[in-house]
């Protein structure tokens, strides 16, 4: 129950309606906040034992920052061709499957590269790449594909109709659609048959805190630490602070999207 | 010029057989529809590597002949020859059928097809996909109200040019904004070309000037009506241009991307070892949907024969049918290039050919669409003064 009566800032995973709160203006920001304050207060005058769940609902209705750029980076030289950590750590975290059929879905792959004229060979996870201007939000009619205030490009799967208009614009084929109905669905990452998908950044983690994304999680846990996740907004942050030291690309720079998944060593 | 009387059709068991026909035609789509709904797109052939199948092939190929379904009537109303005028409420019908039979198929293979609604209460208006929404209900509008225009005593005269103007205009911004589509997908590279805007109008053109004939001719001859061999050779021949347009367009869209080094690839799939989509790109676009039904209406011999223009009619359907088929399916068959200058491979088919095989479902889904544009021009004609009881060649020589 949000007896706030606001939305959370995409706890669920980009099922929601996120997309208002987190592209709104500061503003407006403020009106809810106070709003937000307000029912509070009320709450704490009806009935202590609501003032709680008011309490814990102020958390994950905290707003995108718009001050924030989600990113990644993620360094192919750390990253062995036989290791798929963040791979099953995602599928683990959000319940999708990959048993090995063209129908089901991948929210990130470990992809085998392979120079064609000198034969250097490489592998590295790719998923959405949450771009600034992604073309995935351009097409989609009922802009069910949005991108929110700090970057991240979800899904709200209320409003997908499954068109997969989204599948045919993205360059880096990280959409896919629930081709069956699905059981057993993670609590904080709805999932629908018919309607299209992809990697959220994990941003029911992020909402909640966590600063961190579950495939970053797993790989560090290998001790690779081939994947760094923060803020490309904050210059302290261990993101910027990589991406100004060392050289690094980010996958069809010719389109100009500004990437927020950059790569190394590749 | 001789006087036009428009008359419904009458009540014979052909019309009520073939209506009877249609609709069961139409009825198993809508059961297809329900099992698709019920147990998700795995039943298809469709996958997350080719996302649009046959469905949009159907859909799309039904959306762009209906908009050159509207030729005849466009040069009735709008450049003023008198000899096509009494077409016009037939063709403006068959334009508004097919549209419907169209995106019929396109929404059913939704993956939300329940959702549809939400295309009309959300939009977001830098997608083309929203704006072919309003330009496919505003033609259908506009179209109907020409077609009242034509109907309705007592109006005056300008009010049919200007509806049938501002149809015409319609529906070439419709074709623009239904090649778009394909023409606006950067990240493709068998797409993404400001071309696919004219070669879809031209595209329409053709298809839907023989899908007219076809169906001009098929309910003529049912019905026992007239529909003079020269009113007929007229548009055969306009047919014979209008391929020669295509193959025009068809030949600029492929040089345009070979010229870059970039491109050699798709292109290189597409024209030479592409499979099943070289043999229909050679064998059926152009060889038999292009370069055979052009031969035969611009021999002054055959183009006369009712029976030719029946054959080549319907290889230019095939043609068509089968160019989408190279578009939509060929283009995403051809790998994305995520990372250029290298090889990739991935368990997510990533650098290869992406196979596709469109099963049964998708096969009675296109034709319920099919059908359901046919009965619609049936019932149509059947109920209102939409055809003249002699489409004869009297008013062929007349001018405006």
């Amino acid at each position: 129950m949000n007896i706030t009566g606001l939305k959370p800032a995409g706890g669920c995973g980009g099922g929601c309606s996120s997309k208002k709160i987190g592209n709104e203006s500061g503003a407006e920001m403020h009106r809810r906040d106070l709003m937000k304050s307000g029912a509070a207060l009320a709450t704490v005058t009806l009935a202590p034992g609501v003032t709680l769940m008011a309490m814990g609902s102020g958390v994950a209705a905290a707003p995108a920052n718009p001050d924030t750029r989600w990113g990644l980076l993620i360094d192919a030289g750390k990253c062995p061709s036989d290791c798929s950590a963040c791979v099953t750590a995602c599928s683990d975290e959000h319940g999708w499957e990959n048993n090995g059929l063209d129908t089901d879905p991948q929210w990130i792959r470990k992809v085998t590269v392979r120079n064609k004229t000198t034969g250097w060979e490489n592998t590295m996870p790719v998923m959405c790449q949450h771009c600034e201007d992604p073309p995935c939000v351009d097409v989609c009619p009922t802009g069910a594909s949005f991108k929110r205030a700090d970057g991240i490009v979800l899904v709200d799967r209320h409003t997908c109709i499954g068109c997969r208009y989204c599948m045919m614009a993205c360059p880096f084929k990280a959409r896919s659609l629930v081709h069956e109905p699905v059981t057993d669905q993670k609590v904080a990452t709805p999932r629908g048959s018919g309607t299209v998908e992809g990697c959220n950044m994990c941003v029911h983690k992020l909402d909640r805190g966590d600063g961190t994304t579950a495939c970053v999680e797993a790989c560090n846990a290998t001790g690779n630490n081939a994947m760094i996740f923060g803020d490309m907004n904050d210059p302290e942050s261990d993101i910027s602070k990589a991406l100004a030291s060392y050289p690094s690309i980010e996958l069809r720079a010719d389109l100009g999207l500004n990437l927020g998944v950059r790569y190394q060593n590749i | 010029m001789e006087r036009i009387i428009y008359r419904e059709l009458k009540s014979t068991p052909q019309v009520w057989g073939l209506l009877a026909l249609l609709g069961a035609f139409v009825a198993a789509a809508g059961a297809v529809v329900l099992y698709i709904e019920h147990y998700g797109h795995v039943v298809t052939g469709m996958n997350n590597q080719i996302v649009w199948g046959l469905p949009h092939v159907f859909a799309i190929f039904l959306i762009v002949a209906a908009s050159g379904a509207l030729n005849v009537a466009s040069i009735g109303s709008v450049f003023g020859k008198v000899a096509y005028k009494p077409m016009a409420r037939v063709s403006a019908l068959l334009a508004i059928a097919l549209l419907v039979g169209g995106l019929a198929v396109l929404v059913l293979d939704l993956g939300r097809p329940d959702r549809l609604i939400v295309t009309m209460t959300h939009f977001n208006f830098k997608s083309i996909f929203t704006w072919n929404i309003l330009l496919y209900t505003g033609f259908m509008a506009i179209v109907a109200v020409y077609i009242y225009t034509q109907m309705q005593r007592g109006l005056p005269a300008y009010a049919v040019k200007v509806a049938g103007l501002a149809a015409f205009v319609w529906r070439l911004i419709l074709t623009t904004g239904t090649g778009s589509i394909f023409g606006w997908l950067v990240a493709r590279e068998a797409y993404d070309s400001a071309v696919m805007a004219p070669l879809f109008i031209v595209m329409s053109f053709v298809t839907g000037m023989a899908i007219f004939l076809l169906v001009v001719m098929g309910i003529t001859t049912m019905t026992g009506r007239d529909f003079g061999a020269q009113l007929r050779t007229r548009l055969a021949r306009l047919l014979a241009i209008f391929i020669a347009a295509v193959l025009y367009f068809t030949a600029v869209q492929h040089l345009t991307n070979m010229y870059a080094a970039e491109h050699w690839g798709v292109e290189t799939f597409i024209l030479r070892d592409g499979g099943i989509y070289t043999i229909l790109f050679w064998g059926v676009q152009v060889l038999i949907g292009g370069l055979i039904p052009m031969a035969i209406l611009f021999t002054p011999k055959l183009v006369k024969q009712a029976r030719m223009v029946i054959l080549a009619s319907s290889l230019v359907i095939i043609g068509g049918f089968a160019q989408l088929y190279v578009i939509v399916v060929g283009g995403q068959a051809y790998p994305l290039d995520i990372f250029p200058g290298y090889e990739i491979s991935s368990s997510f088919s990533d650098g290869v050919i992406n196979a596709y095989t469109p099963n049964i479902l998708e096969v009675i889904l296109g034709f319920g669409g099919v059908a359901l544009a046919l009965a619609i021009v049936i019932i149509g004609t059947k109920f209102l003064r939409i055809l003249p009881n002699s489409l004869s060649d009297a008013n062929v020589s007349a001018k405006s």
